[in-house]
């Protein structure tokens, strides 16, 4: 009854939350283009079906594919579809994707209206409502949310989270998200909870964000079913299988799928598309993203168009500080680091990160002195340096032995290891590896 | 893998309009932060707990002892640094492994050693105990312990005889006997003890005194007011640094308390002249070399096990080795033979004890 509310290991990065978790979401005015790749999602990329100089209206579909696995995406705002050419990409590869020049009319497709009765939609009008709005998962890993929506009949679902941890460092759009659109929020809740027929339901938001639990709470007060968790605040406690470990004591079993323990997590911020894409047939062609750092003039929440390049977001919270030095899509822990800010937003960007010179100039790596801190933090309970050793040497097969597939890549290791070794890189290196001795062995 | 790779650095905008990729960044794998603490803070910090068992020493046992340990550490650190130079190693010197090793190997040496023997030890150590397998984190054996072996094997009398009489104490914890070390004293009485029928009953009747005033020697144990290696006798200032060291989360506690519990339990069990049960554990924990071991040598990252469990029973190896020597073996003092051996079974303790993953069978 008392079990602690937490996982095994993690570690405590400074939060650094405070740069911009007091900041109202702001709207960032249309930009002069987007660029939108048409792969933003896991699963199959999306197929042009516009042309160079085509007139487009915001909300209007740009590229889908057949594929169950994948999501379609929009213009996020009207005008004249200037290229199709391939453009860097957030994910730091160059990817094929639209780029739109903005006509400044800023006209909408026309089906895009409320409709109060929401709720009595049929399931399936739903979950094609879901897909048609091309949401992807919003906390990152950007997997495809109607295709999470449709877990095979033998495996039912019991619980549904709702992911408001947060628990990287520097970001709070969640935070702000559940602070400024808690009803949508609760109703994206309720629409999911009708999709996959679950009772139950468990808000999780670390305890770092009280506010954000207390408005949760209030709003969910009189909602049957649906409870308000706050949870530790230690990273990653916002990785699913350690959210389902604290919440419920389950274990997602290795290879598996939280579904295999009848559990289903969503973002916040997904479950606020859902919300909209069920009630007013509104595609995702806007987040919010959390600009901050050491490297920005004036951290900001703001509202952004997808395909937004960062370089307007930048512009618009003041511009770098001179020693910005590192600009990041994401989080500091698992985000990826930019070469340029031309890059666009995508459905997966919840926070555009500049650091400045003294953290982002990392110290070079040293030998492992087997120290064990990455042992003692793993929330996978693995032996992350003798992994990232065996892979460094090419024992790829070993490392398998060792559990390289059950890694979750969440960089804890890499972030406490005091000879600075990049063992989460090492480990995703061990895993391409080894998908391509699988592919050789046929 | 590079950490970092900075682009060309080309000039930032100076016209401010233009908006195109004149900034550049620094490009690594994430996570792009990190924790605060790193190899030189980590050996650093190990450095200034043994800075209080070190002044110790001097007050005890007096000045020509800080000379041992600046020339233990001086040598350590320039065939490190020489040895790096040589195989074209990076020059990692100012890490402060180097230092560790020799303030260790100068703590496991007597008082009144010659002054070339820390040389030799700790020049040994770092070619043969470290540099030989790839500098810091690819050794198996403790360097320290590695130098000290060789010196014990090959300057038996230098290393096992015992003359300084520390200040305001004995050397063996009983006034009368002036020659030995408490743990030399008790495996003589021990001996004697064993073969009776050899000894006149007035020899007997000395060696059981001497057992008792062993076993009320604690306090002088404890403190250091006793004959020994120069940082060993004092467990009082050596556990006020691992206390510091537990605080930093530099050391756990799985390897110390294994090591000191198992000895106490076995020297309880077996350590005894009236039979079985009747051992001091307390003597045998303060004795000889068994804390400074137990929390500052044992507890060596790179020669200890990574895994709970494995760290669990390399204690407890520790702990049964260092008994049967002190108990049955030849020599009065078995812990650093004890974790000399145990640094050999590392890898085998960590493949075995592979904690069970999250979510597998």
């Amino acid at each position: 009854m008392f079990r602690r509310k937490s996982f095994w290991g993690g570690a405590h990065p400074s939060e650094e939350k405070s740069w911009t978790e007091h900041k109202s979401i702001e709207d960032l005015p249309l930009p002069e283009k987007v660029i939108i790749p048409l792969q933003q999602h896991i699963g199959a990329a999306a197929e042009p079906i516009v042309q160079k100089g085509d007139e487009v209206k915001t909300g209007q579909p740009l590229g889908k594919t057949d594929k169950f696995v994948s999501v379609p995406c929009h213009a996020s705002i009207s005008g004249t579809v200037a290229s199709i050419e391939t453009r860097p990409h957030p994910l730091g590869i160059d990817l094929l994707s639209i780029v739109i020049e903005n006509d400044e009319k800023e006209t909408w497709i026309d089906n895009v209206t409320p409709s109060p009765n929401f709720m009595d939609l049929s399931v399936n009008e739903m979950k094609k409502r879901i897909q048609e709005a091309g949401i992807a998962g919003m906390g990152g890993a950007a997997f495809p949310t109607h295709v999470k929506l449709s877990p095979p009949p033998e495996k039912p679902i019991e619980i549904v989270f709702l992911n408001g941890v947060e628990c990287e460092p520097f970001l709070t759009a969640d935070h702000r998200l559940m602070l400024e659109k808690p009803s949508e929020i609760l109703n994206g809740l309720r629409i999911i909870m009708k999709i996959l027929n679950v009772h139950r339901a468990i808000i999780a938001i670390e305890k770092n964000k009280p506010d954000a639990i207390q408005r949760m709470k209030i709003e969910t007060a009189s909602e049957k079913g649906v409870s308000v968790l706050p949870l530790a605040v230690k990273y990653p406690q916002g990785a699913e299988k350690q959210l389902i470990k604290a919440a419920t004591g389950r274990e997602v079993p290795s290879g598996g799928l939280p579904m295999d323990v009848g559990c289903l997590v969503h973002n916040v911020g997904t479950a606020l598309a859902i919300f909209e894409a069920v009630s007013s047939r509104k595609p995702l062609i806007e987040r919010v993203v959390t600009v901050t750092g050491p490297g920005i003039r004036d951290p900001k929440n703001l509202r952004v168009r997808i395909g937004t390049p960062f370089r307007n977001l930048i512009d618009f919270c003041g511009g770098y500080t001179e020693s910005a030095a590192k600009l990041v899509n994401g989080g500091p822990i698992m985000g990826i680091s930019q070469v340029t800010d031309e890059v666009p937003v995508i459905k997966g960007t919840s926070g555009v990160l500049i650091l400045d010179e003294e953290t982002a100039n990392l110290e070079a790596e040293h030998a492992c002195i087997s120290c064990a801190r990455c042992v003692d933090v793993c929330p996978m309970k693995l032996i992350p340096n003798r992994m990232a050793n065996l892979v460094e040497v090419q024992r790829v097969e070993e490392a398998y032995e060792i559990g390289l597939l059950d890694c979750i890549e969440c960089g804890t290791c890499s972030y406490i290891c005091p000879a600075k070794r990049n063992l989460a890189q090492y480990i995703k290196l061990g895993k391409a590896l080894w998908d391509e001795k699988q592919r050789e062995a046929g | 893998m590079r950490s970092n790779v900075k682009q060309d650095n080309c000039p930032e905008s100076i016209n401010g309009g233009s908006h195109s990729m004149e900034r550049s960044f620094y490009i690594s794998p994430s996570p792009h932060i990190k924790d605060v603490d790193s190899i030189p803070k980590i050996m650093y910090t190990v450095v200034g707990s043994l800075i209080p068992a070190g002044i110790g020493a001097v007050y005890f046992f007096g000045i020509q002892v800080l000379w041992i340990i600046l020339l233990s550490i001086s040598t350590a650190v320039i065939t490190e640094l020489l040895c790096q130079r040589i195989l074209k190693r990076p020059i990692r010197i100012t890490d402060g492994s180097a230092i560790i090793t020799g303030l260790l190997l100068a703590y496991n040496l007597p008082a009144e050693v010659p002054l070339w023997l820390p040389a030799v030890g700790a020049c040994f150590g770092i070619v043969v105990g470290k540099m030989a397998f790839g500098g810091l984190g690819y050794n198996p054996l403790n360097p320290a312990l590695v130098g000290r072996a060789f010196l014990m094997a090959s300057w038996p009398v230098h290393m096992t005889v015992f003359e300084t009489v520390p200040r305001n104490g004995t050397l063996s914890g009983i006034d009368a006997i002036t020659t030995a070390t408490p743990l030399n004293v008790f495996e003589h009485t021990r001996e004697i003890l064993a073969h009776s029928s050899q000894y006149t009953t007035e020899q007997l009747t000395e060696a059981t005194q001497a057992v008792s005033q062993l076993y009320d020697s604690h306090g002088d144990l404890f403190f250091g007011r006793i004959g020994g290696c120069l940082g060993e006798t004092s467990a009082f200032l050596l556990l006020i640094g691992a206390v510091f060291l537990m605080y930093r989360r530099i050391i756990g506690w799985k390897i110390p308390l294994t090591y000191v519990g198992t000895v106490a339990l076995l020297t309880w069990i077996f350590g005894g002249i009236d039979g079985l049960f009747t051992g001091d554990p307390l003597f045998h924990v303060l004795s000889g070399g068994l804390i400074l071991g137990a929390f500052y040598m044992a507890t060596d990252m790179v020669t200890s096990p990574v895994t709970f469990k494995g760290r669990l029973l390399f204690g407890t190896g520790c702990g049964i080795l260092t008994v049967v020597i002190r108990l049955w073996g030849g020599y009065p003092e078995g812990v650093s033979y004890s974790i000399l051996l145990m640094n050999l079974t590392v890898p085998l303790l960590d493949r075995y004890t592979k904690p069970k993953i999250f979510g597998g069978k």
